[in-house]
């Protein structure tokens, strides 16, 4: 165990669709995130990990199961509470950036800051030193077209942590890069988990992130299936390297 | 960050903004004209009630307009109403159409207004040649120097005929423009009432000035029980009286302020449906700002600060076309008003007219699923 747990969620149930279309989504879902931790959730498509995300980021409401972000409860909640509580404890990074195409670097993480009613000069403060964070003190006015999509990503960790977040809910974070922006991506969010105040999720199939995991947890079909620790990760990243090279062998 | 966001989603389709800007243009010309030719209407249906110095009309029983008041009033009536507490001036004017025969042939309409200057009840104002003094000279009439033309003269001491008697031009007016497109002919009273052939104490209305401190309206009830076959109205009165005649009995009124309010729907649409397609091009970024926390509000607000936005530049643009159309018809027959009031009016109608175009762009950000931000 590292530092304290920051988010828990119990027996989570997301029931998708009406009549007949209507599926189980997550079918009684616990877990918890811990401060100082970078957590992976993996699992095959369909099986969840974008809805748990959702309902974990505060954007989806469970129909049943409870859920507890630094220690408010959130279930119950209307639209604009979640909204508050995910402006005060959730940073989000997207698979696709979700950058805004007409601001610059600068101006987009600015804007998270914005949403929670910091003044200007805050704001561009500590976007300023977001973007310092991630390496890209030199891109404050670049435009997010002309950035490479590993510098997006970045500005877009750089907008999950400008407001100090406790948690920060990565969705497949690596998925639209190379893998040299993959690993770098991934490192950054690592070295981020490292702080004590702040705990990172990030949904993720890919098998090259597992070496960034202090934690992994694997859904299928709306149920954990495994939760391994550290050093269990590290053994199966191993395996994968082994999978991958035979495979080029073959 | 709001204006900001505003601004760079109005300016990034170019296109766009483009169709926002000349729909509202265009609604903002036509409110504009339309509104301005409804005030200028107005002012010239008023003028002449507007101008004259009376607290009271008194008015031959169903007299329609100032144009139209008959020449029933007698010495009687006047007599009596002088007679009345409060009263200190009963002053006669005469007011009928009248034909005008231009000196190289040919007739017009006109309103000849018989009025005598001294009498300090309705006298030509904006004199630009001659002047009053020169009515009290045998045969002579003031007109409009911009009816000139329709007179068929062409300026001081040119000559022509009323009805059977000849008048000469003495003074020149500026801007009395008549909204029944007959031109106002000033003349004395006798010789307007020779002009016409009627009898000598015969009067179309009283101008009833009333003594310092006189109340009103007990001065007025008074008044009607003197005269008990005239009507006697109040200033306001009869400028109600002479609109409901000339601009909503013959529905050009209607006709201009349905301009108007066409010009508005027709604006609110186009702005509508250009707000709705931003909003809905923009709206993963709409839901990106909520999945970062953004209330309700602030998106409500960036949409608003886009329509606002929308306002100020297209306001900027028509009504940079509409004083020029203004400016155009100042030598037209029927004058476009541009007043500061009017144009501080339109600002606000633009500015309403975008914020209720706004609204379904609101509610199509209010009815997305935040979950679209995982959209891949």
């Amino acid at each position: 165990m590292t530092g304290s747990v920051v988010l828990e969620a119990r027996d989570i149930v997301k029931e998708l669709g009406q009549g007949a279309n209507k599926v189980c989504a997550l079918k009684g879902v616990s877990l918890t995130l811990r401060t100082g931790e970078m957590t992976l959730l993996m699992g095959p498509s369909g099986s969840g990990k974008t809805t748990l995300l959702s309902i974990l980021g505060c954007i989806l409401s469970p129909t049943s199961g409870t859920l507890e972000i630094a220690g408010n409860r959130v279930d119950g909640l209307g639209p604009e509470a979640l909204a508050d509580l995910r402006r005060r404890y959730i940073g989000f990074v997207f698979q696709s950036y979700n950058l805004f195409p007409t601001l610059t670097a600068l101006e987009n993480v600015r804007i998270a800051l914005d949403v929670r009613g910091e003044s200007k000069s805050e704001t561009i403060a500590k976007a300023e030193a977001a973007l310092k964070l991630v390496g890209l003190a030199s891109k404050l006015t670049s435009f997010p077209g002309n950035l490479s999509g590993g510098e997006q990503q970045r500005v877009a960790v750089a907008r999950a942590l400008a407001g100090s977040p406790a948690v920060i809910l990565a969705d497949e974070p690596t998925a639209a890069l190379d893998s040299e922006n993959g690993h770098a991506v991934m490192a950054l969010l690592a070295e981020i988990a490292q702080d004590k105040s702040r705990a990172v999720l990030a949904v993720t199939h890919d098998p090259r992130t597992l070496a960034y995991a202090d934690r992994v947890i694997r859904i299928e079909d709306g149920r954990i299936t495994s939760e391994e620790r550290r050093a269990e990760a590290r053994r199966n990243v191993a395996l994968y390297d082994l999978a991958r090279k035979r495979k080029a062998h073959a | 960050m709001i204006l900001t966001l505003a601004i760079r989603n109005l300016f990034h389709d170019r296109v766009r903004l483009a169709v926002t800007l000349i729909g509202i243009l265009f609604s903002i010309v036509l409110v504009a004209v339309q509104l301005g030719l409804y005030f200028g209407a107005r002012k010239m249906i008023v003028g002449m009630v507007d101008n004259a110095h009376a607290d009271i009309w008194v008015t031959a029983y169903g007299a329609k307009s100032f144009e139209e008041g008959g020449v029933l009033l007698t010495s009687r009536e006047r007599h009596a109403a002088l007679a009345v507490p409060g009263v200190a001036a009963a002053i006669p004017i005469l007011v009928s159409f009248v034909e005008w025969r231009k000196p190289e042939g040919g007739s017009t309409s006109a309103v000849l207004i018989g009025t005598n200057p001294e009498d300090n009840g309705l006298r030509p104002w904006n004199i630009a040649e001659g002047s009053i003094r020169a009515l009290g000279a045998p045969d002579t009439v003031a007109v409009d120097r911009s009816y000139l033309t329709d007179l068929g003269v062409t300026g001081l001491g040119d000559t022509a005929q009323i009805e059977k008697g000849r008048v000469r031009i003495g003074a020149l007016t500026e801007g009395i423009r008549s909204f029944t497109m007959s031109p106002y002919v000033f003349t004395t009273l006798n010789r307007a009432r020779s002009l016409l052939g009627v009898p000598a104490d015969s009067a179309s209305f009283l101008l009833i000035q009333l003594t310092p401190g006189a109340p009103l309206d007990s001065v007025r009830a008074a008044l009607k029980k003197e005269l008990p076959n005239s009507e006697v109205l109040t200033k306001a009165e009869f400028l109600d009286r002479n609109l409901d005649q000339w601009l909503y009995s013959t529905g050009a009124g209607v006709a201009l302020i349905g301009g108007a309010a066409l010009g508005l729907l027709v604006g609110t649409v186009i702005v509508a449906q250009t707000l709705y397609s931003s909003t809905k091009d923009h709206l993963s970024e709409f839901a990106t700002l909520r999945a970062l926390g953004s209330s309700a509000g602030y998106i409500h607000r960036v949409i608003l600060m886009q329509a606002g936005l929308s306002a100020v530049f297209g306001y900027i643009l028509g009504m940079a076309i509409a004083l020029t159309v203004v400016a155009f018809s100042e030598a037209t027959a029927l004058p476009i008003l541009m007043t500061p009031e009017l144009a501080a009016a339109l600002f606000l109608i633009t500015v309403g007219m975008c914020a209720i175009s706004a609204v379904s762009a609101i509610i199509k950000v209010t009815r997305m699923d935040p979950a679209m931000v995982f959209n891949k």
